[in-house]
């Protein structure tokens, strides 16, 4: 997938890859061109990626190549055990839920996951949670708390799945109680979105005693497309609604929002997942070893205190 | 149901004086169609039968002034946070005029009324969201409104009811507003831990962000019949379906048959109701002396 605004500079990649095949064929030494065109790339990059608009970003935390929930899971952590189901109905394919080693520690992971690709996607259903796969989240992280392990969510979803078998099973049921459990469960939780933040299925795994997103991902009520729909009928101006509803990482954390901002290598995740999650894990170890100093008690406390701050009316 | 309640409650009905002008601003004529069934309906008639088509049955929706009006007694209600106004934290375009707008034709500062009252005598906090304000949406003032409300309710000991009638969270606050969620269901979490009664009543239409919120939470949720009551709206499920729904699709009927709810009441018999279950969470009579 090549976004538009990414064009120009996969353009010069290509041809800075031809020369450098040139040379290594006809054994003609095109040092200066290639380290001239070299550096054009970088500044490229530089003045595409520091600059993304908020709608640019949005179609980089849509990336098909983006690390998903699953390649964070591989970098991250060791001696993965993934676990199934709710209890209840069933395994919802577009949540995983494990016990891993973070640094030598076991800790419960849940997220959802989106497709690399279209197969993966119809099997994952685009990351679309149902309500058993909250209840599975639920599930996992009260067996987290049991045994005083973290929880470490990763949100990646358009949104809660709308269909007649989600009403059915009580979607807006299966949301309300994880943000009604996560506020008073008695174990660390930190909340990283690493690409799409779709409302309420978004916040349904978000609910703990750190919000953290990855630089180009967004997070937001409702999609911008849907947005402009309501506002201007019209849901061409996508554009103009994401810049409406601040929706990116920097904006989120400059409103008070969310707790941090995980820098991406240059050219965002999807060109380098390796550099995101050295990033990640990094900023993940930093918050754990505050958070694991605190006792279970004053934690979900402190973590009320933050929530009931959120939107106070001056 | 009504046989079950008819020798529990002698004491005859008064209402509050809390009354907005917009149900004669609404309607504004003498006659008015039933939107389900037809009917031409004199409008004194209906508000008599509390705004119930005397037909097919159906509930018209009503303003928070109007909910209050027919929910608590006569002059029991204290209104909380009044002035809790909106301050647009996004500079979102066309906000301000949608909020004037709305402060205009409802009267009230925002989506909410809450407060103190009591229903045939017993003492609860209460709180309304009105339909006519933004669909009843939940912004900042919404969820605080309701976060002040549940802690007074854990301060004094007093059970909550939370009528809900809402499209959703409001696109207008963005992030800010789908923080509420998070906000009011942690609330009702420190309720539940201090052991006070939540009773959740879902009227037309409750949907979004707060059915996925403080809405589910009650520990008993009652609806009105033929309410709407769902996740996603309709049109988002049809949509994204691309195929018809079946006509009882998140209705009131609709969740009691799945599990969601645990009574569909009709609004005449909702007071007693209220009280019904007040009596069963309580262990004394209630001190109607106030009142009388």
């Amino acid at each position: 997938m090549l976004l538009d605004f990414e064009k120009p500079l996969v353009e010069l990649e290509n041809r800075i890859s031809e020369l450098k095949n040139y040379t290594g064929e006809k054994g003609i030494d095109l040092g200066v061109e290639i380290e001239s065109l070299e550096k054009r790339s970088l500044d490229l990059k530089k003045e595409i990626y520091q600059n993304l608009t908020p709608w640019q970003r949005t179609q980089l935390a849509r990336h098909v190549e983006r690390p998903n929930t699953l390649d964070y899971i591989k970098m991250l952590f060791t001696d993965w055990l993934p676990l199934s189901g709710d209890r209840l109905f069933g395994d919802d394919p577009a949540i995983v839920g494990g016990i891993g080693k973070f640094e030598g520690r076991p800790v419960t992971v849940i997220g959802q996951v989106k497709g690399h690709n279209t197969k993966e996607n119809l099997a994952r259903n685009f990351g679309m949670t149902h309500p058993e796969g909250f209840r599975k989240c639920w599930r996992l992280a009260q067996q987290a708390a049991k045994f005083h392990r973290p929880v470490l969510s990763f949100i990646d979803t358009p949104g809660a799945y709308s269909g007649i078998d989600a009403e059915e099973r009580g979607q807006a049921w299966a949301i309300a109680n994880n943000l009604y459990a996560f506020a008073r469960l008695k174990t660390p939780l930190i909340a990283v979105i690493t690409g799409e933040g779709g409302s309420g299925g978004a916040l349904a795994l978000g609910v703990g005693d750190a919000l953290l997103m990855m630089e180009n991902a967004v997070f937001s009520v409702i999609s911008p497309e849907g947005c402009a729909a309501i506002l201007w009928k019209d849901a061409s101006r996508a554009s103009q609604a994401a810049e409406a509803l601040k929706m990116t990482a920097s904006e989120l954390l400059r409103l008070g929002l969310i707790d941090g901002v995980v820098p991406e290598p240059l050219g965002g995740a999807h060109r380098d997942p390796q550099g995101a999650a050295v990033n990640l894990r990094q900023e993940l170890r930093q918050i754990l070893q505050a958070l694991q100093q605190i006792d279970p008690d004053t934690l979900v406390e402190l973590r009320w205190k933050r929530i009931r701050g959120i939107g106070e009316p001056k | 149901m009504t046989e079950l309640f008819k020798d529990l409650f002698r004491k005859p009905q008064k209402y509050i004086t809390v009354r907005a002008d917009t149900m004669a601003q609404d309607k504004g004529t003498l006659w008015i169609k039933c939107p389900e069934c037809g009917e031409i309906l004199y409008v004194r008639e209906l508000e008599k039968n509390l705004e119930v088509c005397r037909k097919c049955n159906h509930h018209f929706r009503l303003s928070a002034p109007e909910r209050l009006s027919i929910t608590l007694d006569e002059d029991s209600f204290q209104e909380w946070d009044a002035d809790l106004e909106a301050i647009d934290p996004l500079s979102f375009p066309e906000y301000q005029g949608k909020l004037s707008t709305a402060q205009e034709a409802t009267g009230l500062h925002d989506a909410i009324l809450t407060g103190e009252g009591r229903i045939l005598g017993w003492p609860v906090m209460v709180g309304v969201l009105e339909p006519h304000f933004i669909m009843g949406s939940m912004g900042s003032v919404v969820g605080e409104k309701i976060t002040r409300l549940v802690m007074g309710a854990i301060q004094k000991k007093l059970p909550l009811l939370l009528f809900s009638a809402s499209g959703g969270a409001r696109m207008q606050e963005g992030v800010f507003s789908l923080m509420q969620m998070a906000k009011t269901s942690a609330a009702i979490a420190k309720l539940n831990e201090a052991g006070i009664l939540y009773v959740s009543v879902l009227t037309d239409p409750t949907t979004g962000g707060v059915t996925s919120s403080f809405a589910a939470l009650g520990d008993v949720i009652i609806a009105e019949p033929g309410a709407l009551i769902g996740f996603a709206g309709r049109r988002v499920t049809e949509q994204t379906l691309n195929e018809k729904l079946p006509p009882d699709f998140q209705t009131a009927e609709f969740c009691l048959k799945h599990g969601l709810i645990d009574l569909v009441v009709p609004r005449q018999q909702m007071q007693a109701v209220l009280a019904h279950i007040l009596l069963l969470h309580s262990g004394s009579q209630p001190d109607i002396s106030v009142n009388s």
